[in-house]
């Protein structure tokens, strides 16, 4: 049964790639200008040598067939051409999903990792002190603007030196060991994963600290508690359960979300993912390069609702598949 | 006249309790009177029921009996022990023998759990037996009220209103109370259901010699039952006395009100249809 929903899903997930795709072909279409109109302007390069370049690249052709081409070299796995780097996108795309994946998935994790007790904590103490004090903490974090919040992680990292200011491996690092290597990157990634960690766990905390404090309040709560039960053993074996169904979904929204989350802390401190190329790409009108970003972001937010509805299936029985 | 065993089961006292709530911006304290005052005794093997409007004090008085809450002043002895001077673990073991069941059963019971875990669960928070005698003892339960066996896997929200409210009860059973306290505990109920877990609640109580509180706003459904009315308005209970007399003489003015706001069939035929 199981089986059954997730290809549906898949399928459904197919079309709506591909509307995606067709909708950006589009949209960027309507956007005025080619990669090649800077050339337009240079008065050493003659309107013949452009035209030749746009014939060339392919660009004076038809939308319909730019799509038909488009969709055989993803099925090459090459995701079009990239005229600004004169390579397939693909190859280029997959190195820097590589280095996003890794900071997205670190901030998730410990975005997580910081909400799930501070939450659980801060619905427990409901209504004390300590409670609002975390409330207008998080609130705070929630109205200081991320990119005010990186530029200062980036002034910690230049004014301390304790964090290196930008990119991913240190000059002279590849020719470490493994592990030392490992420890480099890892240096690295902190600044960039905790700025992108700290924008949503104030979000998080205050979803997990309502949803928990909304089953908390209910009356099998109250039942077990006429019984004597413990207040830890209340948390974790009556309220988590019944609260983790809006948080899986939550997980999954989040895990969708920080690819886009992501390209404003990879402009500011330089970290080599998707995001710096988005925004070359879409400054220089490196068509492909835009749309496989696009593409890749999409296929995030989709693969991570997948991934919470399966999470949701597997933890409530109440769910079930048609 | 009922006859009564001379050591009553419930006591209390002059018992008081307060709500205190906070200003939502400046954090002020507001003190709410919940009730005062209050003096109730019940007997081994009653009916009682304790009426009166919403806001009355009514369920307020009743978490301060099932020990979800504590008051704030009075005493209040049930089975011959002090309840009020016993905190945390030494009032665990009492807590078994008072239970309660709640207005709504939809929210009363927890939606992951399966009825047979639902019934069982509180043996395993008093850490009764293994789990093939708890599961042993949930199903004897779960007979009892009428519930088949073969319901034993779904989940709470599989079952209609009357069937949930009948889990409720068997979760209340199973840990073989002597007080079992009612909040409201028919008024999400439609007629048909009603009378049938009425009659379900008399078997077992004839059969387990139980004792009812009845919190109720109905003074129609209570006339069918209660052996003891007592009377709350305004955080007090201004009367109370055997169902027959006080049915038949209300002495206290409210409850005079509320027996003639309470219209018979009969009445209301004669003014709508005459």
């Amino acid at each position: 049964m199981a089986m059954k929903y997730i290809r549906r899903r898949l399928v459904h997930a197919a079309i709506l790639l591909i509307a995606i795709s067709i909708l950006s072909f589009a949209l960027l279409q309507l956007a005025p200008g080619d990669y090649f109109d800077a050339m337009r302007m240079n008065p050493l390069i003659s309107a013949q040598t452009v035209n030749g370049l746009r014939t060339e690249y392919g660009l004076d052709r038809p939308l319909a067939v730019r799509y038909e081409h488009w969709l055989v070299s993803v099925l090459r796995g090459e995701l079009g051409f990239s005229i600004a780097y004169n390579s397939p996108v693909g190859p280029l795309i997959w190195v820097r999903a590589r280095n996003t994946l890794l900071l997205t998935c670190g901030a998730t994790v410990l975005a997580w990792l910081l909400a799930i007790p501070v939450g659980t904590w801060s619905a427990k103490k409901r209504g004390t002190l300590a409670d609002r004090a975390c409330g207008v903490a998080m609130s705070t974090f929630l109205t200081i603007p991320d990119l005010l919040l990186y530029l200062c992680l980036l002034l910690l990292a230049v004014r301390t030196g304790w964090f290196p200011a930008g990119g991913m491996i240190s000059p002279g690092a590849s020719s470490l060991g493994f592990w030392s290597k490992a420890k480099d990157v890892a240096l690295h990634l902190l600044l960039p994963c905790v700025g992108l960690a700290l924008t949503i766990t104030p979000m998080l905390v205050r979803h997990i600290r309502s949803a928990l404090i909304d089953v908390l309040e209910s009356r099998f709560i109250r039942a077990a508690r006429a019984n004597g039960i413990s207040g830890t053993r209340v948390l974790f074996r009556y309220a988590w359960p019944v609260a983790a169904n809006p948080l899986i979904s939550l997980l999954g929204f989040s895990i969708g979300t920080m690819l886009s989350a992501s390209v404003l802390v990879e402009v500011i401190l330089s970290w080599p993912g998707l995001g710096p190329l988005l925004v070359e790409a879409i400054f220089a009108r490196d068509v492909y390069v835009v749309i496989g970003v696009v593409m890749l972001s999409s296929v995030f937010l989709v693969a991570g609702n997948l991934f919470a509805d399966l999470l949701l299936l597997a933890n409530d029985p109440r769910i079930r598949v048609e | 006249m009922i006859a009564r065993p001379h050591q009553p089961l419930l006591r209390v006292e002059h018992l008081g309790m307060n709500h205190v709530q906070r200003h939502g911006v400046t954090n002020a304290r507001l003190i709410v009177q919940a009730f005062a005052d209050v003096n109730l005794t019940i007997y081994p093997g009653t009916t009682v029921a304790l009426v009166g409007e919403s806001g009355a004090g009514k369920s307020s008085l009743a978490r301060c009996l099932a020990l979800l809450e504590k008051p704030a002043e009075g005493e209040f002895w049930f089975d011959g022990v002090n309840l009020l001077a016993l905190y945390g673990r030494a009032l665990f073991p009492m807590r078994r023998k008072i239970q309660m069941i709640f207005q709504d059963p939809t929210s009363a019971l927890n939606p992951r759990l399966t009825a047979g875990e639902i019934i069982a669960e509180p043996l395993l928070i008093h850490g009764q037996g293994t789990k093939a005698q708890r599961r042993e003892q949930a199903l004897n339960v779960m007979q009892q009220v009428g519930l088949p066996r073969k319901c034993e896997r779904k989940t709470a929200l599989e079952f209609s209103g009357g069937q949930r409210q009948r889990l409720a009860i068997a979760r209340a059973l199973i840990l073989e109370p002597k007080l079992l306290i009612l909040d409201e505990a028919l008024s999400s109920l439609d007629i048909a259901n009603q009378k049938m877990i009425l009659k379900l609640l008399t078997d077992i109580q004839a059969a387990r010699s139980l004792t009812y509180l009845h919190i109720s706003h109905d003074l129609r459904l209570v006339s069918r039952f209660a052996e003891v009315v007592a009377v709350m308005h305004g955080g007090k209970i201004v009367e109370q006395g055997l169902a027959a007399n006080l049915f038949a003489e209300p002495q206290h003015p409210y409850t005079q009100e509320l027996l003639a706001a309470m219209p018979s069939l009969e009445s209301i035929c004669q003014e709508r249809f005459a």
